[in-house]
């Protein structure tokens, strides 16, 4: 086995804020300073990509002095939270950003799959769309030629084939494109499941050719994915990146499990700043969430069958009246598990003041012993508008044994711990 | 005999390189070649999407330069009462529109490539000098149309009246073309370079192309140039190939080999210029757009 990808000291800065205002002088002086040999005076400046922690710095690493090598028929499932620089990798890898410093070596063509779809003209048939979404992807015509009639089979649009794509479902839109993709045939194939589009089916079609792509035909796949499951399953190796950074590489389980870890939030209360990663309008906005037992401790640990007492304060900033309140958990595999909302339970919250406390009461909790993640989320009641949304404000574990448990429950066995009436007829 | 194999050679060597942006004459030319199946279909592609869907399909092609001369005629023929040396109006009017409409197009589309590709730009890497190309390419078909238009009507007045005389520096046409696609490409991606920084310039350029035209002989002719403003009518690169281009046709103007060198020395350097530009901000537009 040979590497088909080296990647040397690979690093990648950002100018934050404003761009377009004061460039031109620093390209001056950045000019001025290569003309007389010396470093880049703004390489210096910049600091690890830490978006928690104010820099006085414009200037931002991405990623930072990266190295790994991937071997051909490897998978390597990329790892790291939002902002460690994933995707940032990614296109450098697929060329559509170039490093500022370092460099990757590749043996073979890269493609991949966030690019389904891309160039395809809603004026132009199924099959002219073929063509030049094929060459585009840098395929010759003859090569689009022998591999046409694979593409429209997996598609399944024949009859449609000579009609303009702007009257194609969506669906079959999708389809078409992702077949152009899927039989590319590269040497290299990168996956990034946080920006494939499309319903979970179609993903489930990407991660099917994924498998395919790697086991059957020994080719490279680069798989950027939040779900540790998924990862785990297909990928060989990992590489997890913090800020940046890497922290860890090599097996898979061992990189997942590096991740995990590091992962959690240890406080049974979390107060959110505005450096706190969100999504959302801002018309409300969470302040805090915290745990409690039923003695009203604050605690993050539990057993199966305790229960739990989740609060959260949230500011009005806009005169919302009215809203659905929505607390989702997740196994730290990014599996989602629960997605309770106030609807579902009858209890309509209503805001008549600035700031107003919910709690939500989770009795008798049945998850088996691993750590668990909170997403809170607020919109609108029709769920259009997403006034706050936070993935991971707060986490807890379950404990081995409690009241219910006898034996040793591994995460492999199962995730909802039940015990039903057992009867000998 | 020992023979090695492809696989084996691959093997050994990287097939490519990514590293930071280097020298300024860092172009892969040879990667623009491997995509020369992606130009042929963008190509295609524009003429296509162009005609679909409207009622009168490719005559578009056809109405607009001559709703333009049929423009010309009343307010620069009758109104202003320009002289065309003795040239039929129809000819005059229709020989410089259908040139300089094509370097028009080049430079227009050329200059906003990369905002208004910046969603492919964004997604797949292929070599982006292939945008311009294909600009300059569909553009000469639509003006491969719009030449079958002016021949008929050259045609007709040439059996209608003898004041049309053609000559032997109509074998000089394709490359007076090819020095407007220069001209149109080089400058266009000088500018382009600059759109996706300021955009401003967007507005300034169609403004300017406009007002360029009026410093080119479209709708008048060199020798009807008071001698205080020709020299700086004739600075003009574009002049000497407009002019040039209705002499071969008519006979009618002013013919140096002289100015036709300083059109092709403007082409020459702004192409080297506006190829290298291009190269450059291609690399790090995609983090300024």
């Amino acid at each position: 086995m040979s590497a088909v990808i080296k990647v040397e000291n690979l690093s990648k800065q950002y100018r934050l804020g404003d761009v377009g205002t004061g460039t031109l002088s620093h390209d001056l002086k950045r000019w001025w300073y290569k003309v007389r040999g010396k470093e880049d005076p703004y390489l210096r400046i910049g600091e690890t990509n830490d978006r928690a922690s104010k820099s006085n710095s414009d200037y931002v690493w991405a990623i930072k002095d990266i190295n790994f090598e991937v071997e051909a028929g490897e998978v390597l499932g990329i790892i790291g939270r939002n902002g460690a620089g994933k995707s940032t990798l990614l296109k450098i890898l697929s060329k559509t950003t170039s490093p500022t410093t370092g460099s990757v070596k590749v043996k073979g063509r890269i493609a991949s799959l966030l690019e389904v779809g891309t160039g395809f003209h809603p004026e132009l048939t199924g099959r002219e769309n073929i063509f030049l979404n094929g060459a585009i992807l840098g395929m010759t015509k003859r090569e689009v030629q022998s591999k046409f009639e694979e593409i429209v089979d997996f598609s399944g649009v024949e009859r449609y084939i000579d009609t303009p794509v702007k009257r194609y479902s969506s669906g079959m839109y999708v389809r078409l494109a992702f077949a152009v993709a899927a039989y590319l045939e590269p040497d290299i194939l990168i996956v990034d499941e946080v920006l494939a589009v499309g319903d979970a089916e179609f993903q489930k079609k990407c991660l099917g050719r994924m498998k395919d792509v790697s086991m059957n035909e020994g080719r490279t796949v680069l798989f950027v994915s939040h779900n540790m499951a998924a990862v785990q399953k297909l990928c060989t190796k990992g590489l997890l990146l913090v800020n940046g950074l890497v922290e860890s590489t090599g097996d898979i389980n061992k990189v997942v499990d590096h991740y995990v870890n590091s992962n959690t939030v240890t406080n049974a209360s979390v107060i959110f700043t505005n450096e706190t990663i969100r999504s959302g309008n801002g018309n409300l906005r969470f302040l805090w969430v915290k745990i409690e037992d039923d003695n009203s401790e604050l605690r993050n640990e539990f057993s199966i069958g305790e229960n739990l007492n989740f609060s959260f304060q949230i500011k009005n900033n806009h005169v919302v009246t009215n809203a659905e309140l929505a607390v989702q958990i997740k196994s730290s595999e990014g599996m989602p598990i629960f997605h309770m909302m106030c609807r579902d339970s009858n209890f309509k919250p209503e805001f008549e003041m600035d700031v107003e406390t919910f709690n939500l009461k989770l009795e008798d909790i049945r998850l088996f012993p691993g750590i668990y993640n909170v997403t809170l989320t607020c919109a609108n009641t029709t769920g259009h508008e997403v006034y706050d949304n936070i993935e991971e404000a707060i986490t807890f574990t379950i404990l081995d044994g409690g009241i219910y448990t006898s034996r040793y429950l591994p995460k492999t066995a199962g995730l909802i711990f039940m015990n039903p009436e057992w009867i000998k007829k | 005999m020992e023979k090695v194999t492809d696989s084996q050679v691959s093997y050994e060597k990287w097939t490519e390189t990514i590293t930071p942006p280097k020298g300024l004459l860092d172009i892969k030319w040879r990667e623009v070649w491997a995509y020369r199946d992606l130009l042929i279909l963008l190509v295609k592609r524009d003429f296509i999407a162009t005609y679909k869907q409207t009622i009168l399909g490719p005559i578009w092609f056809f109405i607009q330069p001559l709703l333009t001369t049929l423009t010309f005629m009343l307010v620069f023929g009758r109104i202003a009462g320009i002289s065309t040396n003795g040239i039929p109006m129809m000819v005059f009017y229709m020989c410089g529109i259908t040139l300089w409409n094509y370097f028009a197009e080049c430079l227009n589309k050329t200059s906003t490539v990369f905002r208004d590709n910046a969603s492919i730009f964004g997604k797949v890497y292929f070599p982006r000098l292939i945008m311009p190309l294909s600009i300059v390419v569909s553009n000469l078909v639509r003006l491969g149309i719009q030449m079958i238009l002016f021949l008929i009507i050259w045609i007709y007045y040439l059996m209608q009246s003898h004041t049309l005389e053609p000559n032997i520096f109509l074998l000089l046409v394709p490359y007076l073309v090819f020095l407007m696609a220069v001209i149109g490409l080089g400058s266009g991606m000088l500018i382009s370079a600059l759109t996706t920084k300021y955009r401003d310039l967007v507005f300034l350029l169609s403004f300017g192309v406009q007002l360029l035209m009026y410093a080119t002989p479209v709708i008048y002719s060199m020798s009807s140039l008071p001698v205080k403003y020709a020299w700086l009518i004739r600075a003009n690169p574009l002049s000497a190939i407009i002019e040039t281009f209705r002499y071969a046709f008519t006979g009618s103007g002013f013919f140096s080999w002289y100015s036709l060198a300083y059109s092709s020395i403007w082409a020459i350097v702004l192409l080297a210029l506006g190829t290298v530009v291009f190269n450059r901000v291609e690399k790090s537009f995609m983090d300024t757009v």
